[in-house]
């Protein structure tokens, strides 16, 4: 390099001698680059800046507050006119760039015009990321990213009328909260389950779509964009679903690709961006880039903060001091009035990693801290990002946190504060009119003189004081104040057994809250309740998708990432990664035709074993993940169904045959269990569940060890409930005698939702009655008509969302990908070929 | 598609998040990549330590998969057995790249070896 030399040849008087530095790009990065040289060296470089906007340089990223209202284009000016003119700058505006000449070093503009340069620098920024469906290019469908694009918005807004925000990214939530404010009617389509996924996780997303929509936005999640309709200007918008929302503005924030087009062209060296060195020196020494176009490390950056630091490096660069750029480590932070968020570093953690976490549910917070290695290396504040900046620092400076790690959490002011380091002595120290439980309004006095009257358990605490018995974020501190006020009295143990380690509170506990407080979906559950973990656990998960199903029939959107794998495969299992399929047949009966069907299967599929299994259905072994539905086509066209041989659900009903057939009969045994196998079937319940018919008291059918149990006898029907015949035998208990068949299947149904309602998750009927006892079950089911006819009501309104057979959802090809490899590795070619 | 070291087995968002999907190799061990709930991208042998259950049928919790078989918990970033239990199975280098999932060609061309 030769700058050496041509310092020296300077002409301070502007002579021909000052290098001509040619900057591609009037945005916040160029400028920002030769504001950082400018303040190294003035007189270094002649500056020419290109743009292809027709404004000054401007701060992008208050589009957003100028979208809504909040601010005016004048505002969010960096550098005015005379900026340029003060510096000598020549601003061409207007005119972008549209080749580089690297031989004869200079660059061609739209106009014609031709700019020689010495030292060129690319600061093209990003490109908003446009998806091509059908209609992309129709009026009305725009992107977010310059003020342009914010002058097409304000027109649209001034006629009203229906919005689409494509993205529920950071762009995206800015410019629906903007054309919300503006009076649109405003629909957010995400793709992801979560908003803003990058940067929130699911607890602090959950939150903030609840915000959004109460603000009158909706916000669809998983919401797969199909089609933009309209003839030339923008109608609406299809989902791959079928969707059709009306929409007379479509904006497409969905992402952004570093603009590489120009430099590409120029053969300089782009990867996902123009790859750059810490210098900010592309693969030609005489062309830099700088901000969101660049390659760095690997990284890419969509944020302001690299910026700077990227500025600062190159500006060093160019004037020979070379401190190098280092990467940069990120935060966020939502503009949208009223909702604060805050995410910074890696809050995704790895291997070692630990969090914690903090909710208030009655004030809205979620907070969430990663910890590794003793560091702090991951932030999200929803609700109260008032120590945002100082965790953001921690995390940058990288600064060993041990000290106060268990104060962290609480913020800066608690964890550096006091100097109080062991949490017990931390509330022991708290004055006595200080708040422990914001939901009920619990003073520290009044929990303690709580404790000294005699209330020895966190559940007494409860009773007495209702402290903790809403939200439960508080238990931690009731249960420190318990210690330090009964010292050693104070046994330590909880009466209630918690669902899991996530929580504090028990299964009964968490169904009553669902209920009574109206809770709709698993981050919400883990919110208002406390969660101590950010997604829950293998074991909780499962629990609270079956009791949000439970609690709301055909409102709750099932998640099937939360379910076992045979539920999730409708299949069960077998050691070596193969399932078994068996379908079902009501009443276990069959004919030839199903027999058949199954003969064929098991031949064309090459199915190593056919078993008759105790529930008098056949099981067929053996089957591959990639030919299960093609196995159900099959099955569904002989007329059969899933046997939910694989669920937490009715098994199956075992009959014996009857007063048909058998000279002992008393009833129609197989014809009532088929009926009751036909009003159960596909029902979701806390365990597995059989019944059994036998048609007289021999008991052929083993009635007597089944959840529920019909006996017949002339002069009517035993119901028998709660047996078991696995690892604890038991036996069941009777129920009740009712008279006819109608009755049998009633008080059945009544029972099959009390177990629903009321058992934990994954226990069978048996643990369940021997803890609230039979005779709690008769006086729900047999003593209280009014309340028995609820819950048969309850039940059947349930089963009219669940049984659709979910075989024939599959063999129809609904979630294929559940069934094949994404991709197949071909060694010989060295490719894959995808597998769809 | 092979991009020098790096194999593009499909998109990303055919992996379902808080999952996983698998890449089979032919006369080798299947690899699976699962997707959490954070949106990371993991990617181990298809197979548990304990009695080999096939993890990608796991339910996916923070940055770790249950496996379907006994439920041991292997941690995706570096398939070592949490807990008690004890065993580790071989971490496959994944990255994703504009939205494409991308598996190491050495580590897929060891599991086919």
């Amino acid at each position: 390099m030769d700058i050496r030399l041509q310092d020296f040849m300077m002409d301070k008087g502007g002579g021909p001698a000052r290098e001509h530095l040619v900057v591609i790009g009037n945005g916040m990065a160029g400028c920002r680059a030769v504001e950082e040289i400018l303040a190294r060296d003035p007189a270094r470089y002649r500056v020419t800046i290109v743009g292809a906007e027709p404004h000054v340089n401007y701060n992008r990223i208050m589009l957003s507050p100028v979208l809504a209202g909040e601010k005016t284009f004048d505002d969010i000016v960096i550098n005015d006119r005379a900026w340029y003119d003060d510096n000598g700058i020549t601003l061409v505006a207007s005119d972008p760039v549209e080749a580089i000449d690297r031989e004869t070093k200079s660059v061609s503009l739209r106009s014609g015009k031709v700019i020689s340069y010495d030292r060129l620098l690319i600061a093209t920024g990003s490109d908003p990321f446009i998806i091509p469906v059908p209609g992309h290019n129709l009026r009305g469908v725009i992107s977010f990213r310059d003020m342009a694009d914010v002058d097409a918005m304000l027109q649209a807004a001034d006629k009203g009328g229906d919005a689409v925000v494509i993205g529920g990214g950071l762009l995206g939530l800015e410019a629906a909260h903007g054309l919300n404010l503006r009076g649109m009617k405003v629909t957010v389509l995400h793709i992801m389950p979560t908003l803003m996924e990058r940067q929130l996780d699911e607890a602090a997303g959950w939150l903030l779509k609840n915000a959004l929509e109460k603000r009158g936005q909706t916000i669809l999640t998983g919401a797969d964009t199909a089609e933009i309709v309209g003839e030339t200007e923008v109608e609406g918008v299809r989902l791959k679903d079928g969707t059709l929302i009306p929409a007379s503005l479509v904006v497409m924030a969905v992402g952004i690709r570093p603009s590489v087009a120009l430099a590409k062209r120029a053969g300089i060296e782009v990867g996902r961006g123009i790859q750059v060195d810490d210098h900010m020196v592309t693969s030609d020494p005489d062309v830099l880039a700088v901000g969101e176009c660049v390659e760095h490390d690997g990284q890419v950056y969509g944020l302001v903060a690299p910026l700077w630091e990227m500025c600062r490096a190159l500006a060093d660069g160019l004037t020979e001091r070379h401190t190098g750029y280092r990467g940069s480590v990120t935060s966020t932070k939502l503009k949208v009035s009223g909702i604060d968020v805050f995410s910074a570093g890696d809050f995704a953690g790895g291997a070692g990693a630990e969090d914690i976490v903090l909710r208030d549910a009655s004030r809205g917070v979620y907070k969430r801290v990663v910890v590794q290695d003793d560091k702090l290396v991951g932030a999200v504040l929803y609700g109260d990002t008032g120590d945002g900046g100082w965790y953001f620092d921690l995390i940058r400076k990288g600064e060993d946190v041990s000290a106060f790690r268990d104060m962290l959490i609480f913020g800066q002011s608690y964890a550096l504060g006091g100097g109080q380091t062991d949490p017990k002595a931390a509330v022991a120290a708290l004055p006595d009119d200080s708040e422990i439980c914001g939901c009920n309004g619990v003073s520290k006095g009044k929990v303690v003189a709580t404790i000294e009257g005699g209330a020895c358990t966190l559940d007494a605490v409860r009773a007495v004081c209702k402290a903790s018995a809403s939200c439960g974020s508080c238990t931690g501190l009731v249960e420190t104040l318990l210690a330090v006020t009964l010292g050693d009295d104070y046994s330590g143990e909880r009466t209630t057994k918690t669902m899991c380690k996530c929580t504090s509170f028990g299964h009964d506990e968490v169904r009553h809250a669902i209920v009574e407080r109206d809770l709709r979906e698993i981050p919400q559950v883990m919110q208002e309740l406390s969660w101590s973990t950010p997604d829950g656990c293998s074991s909780c998960r499962p629990a609270l998708n079956y009791y949000l199903l439970c609690a709301w029939p055909g409102e709750y959107r099932d998640d099937q990432q939360s379910r076992f794998v045979n539920e999730r495969m409708h299949a069960n299992i077998q050691k070596d990664g193969t399932y078994s399929v068996v379908p079902r047949m009501w009443g276990g009966i069959t004919n030839p035709r199903e027999l058949r069907a199954i003969a064929d299967v098991v031949e064309k599929y090459d199915a190593p074993m056919v078993k008759v299994t105790g529930g008098q259905r056949l099981d067929i072994f053996g089957i591959k993940k990639e030919d299960l539905p093609a196995v159900w086509a099959d099955l569904n066209a002989a007329g059969m169904v899933s046997g939910h041989a694989y669920g937490k659900a009715l098994r199956t009903v075992k009959t014996c045959v009857g007063s048909e057939w058998c000279r002992f009969g008393t009833q129609d045994s197989t014809g009532l269990g088929i009926k009751l196998e036909r009003m159960s079937w596909g029902s979701w319940m806390p365990h597995k569940f059989k019944i059994a018919v036998s048609g007289c008291p021999r008991n052929c059918a083993e009635a007597t060890i089944k959840d529920f149990g019909v006996i017949c006898v002339d002069s009517g029907y035993e119901l028998l409930v709660g047996g078991n015949g696995g690892i604890k035998l038991r036996g069941t208990e009777l129920l009740c005698k009712v008279e006819t068949e109608q009755q049998a299947m009633d008080y059945c149904a009544a029972f099959i939702q009390l177990y629903r309602e009321e058992a934990r998750y994954l226990d069978r009927t048996a643990p369940w009655i021997e803890r609230v006892g039979i005779d709690y079950v008769r006086s729900r089911i047999v003593d209280d008509e009014v309340g028995r006819e609820a819950l048969t009501a309850r039940f059947l309104f349930s089963q009219s969302f669940s049984q659709d057979d979910p075989w024939e959802k599959r063999a129809a090809g609904a979630e294929r990908e559940l069934h094949s490899p994404i991709g197949v590795f071909q060694p010989a070619g060295s490719f894959p070929i995808a597998a769809e | 598609m092979v991009t020098g070291e790096w194999l593009d087995v499909g998109r990303l968002d055919e992996i379902p998040v808080r999952g996983a999907r698998t890449v089979q190799i032919p006369g080798g061990e299947e690899i699976a990549i699962f997707r959490t709930g954070d949106n990371r991208i993991f990617g181990l042998v298809n197979r548990c330590p304990h009695k080999a259950g096939q993890l990608s049928q796991g339910i996916v919790v923070g940055h770790s998969v249950a496996c379907p078989l006994h439920n041991w918990t292997i941690a995706l970033a570096t398939g070592e057995a949490q807990g008690e239990d004890k065993g580790c199975t071989p971490v496959v280098p994944v990255r994703v790249d504009a939205g494409r999932v991308l598996v190491s060609r050495a580590a897929a061309l060891a599991a086919a070896a």
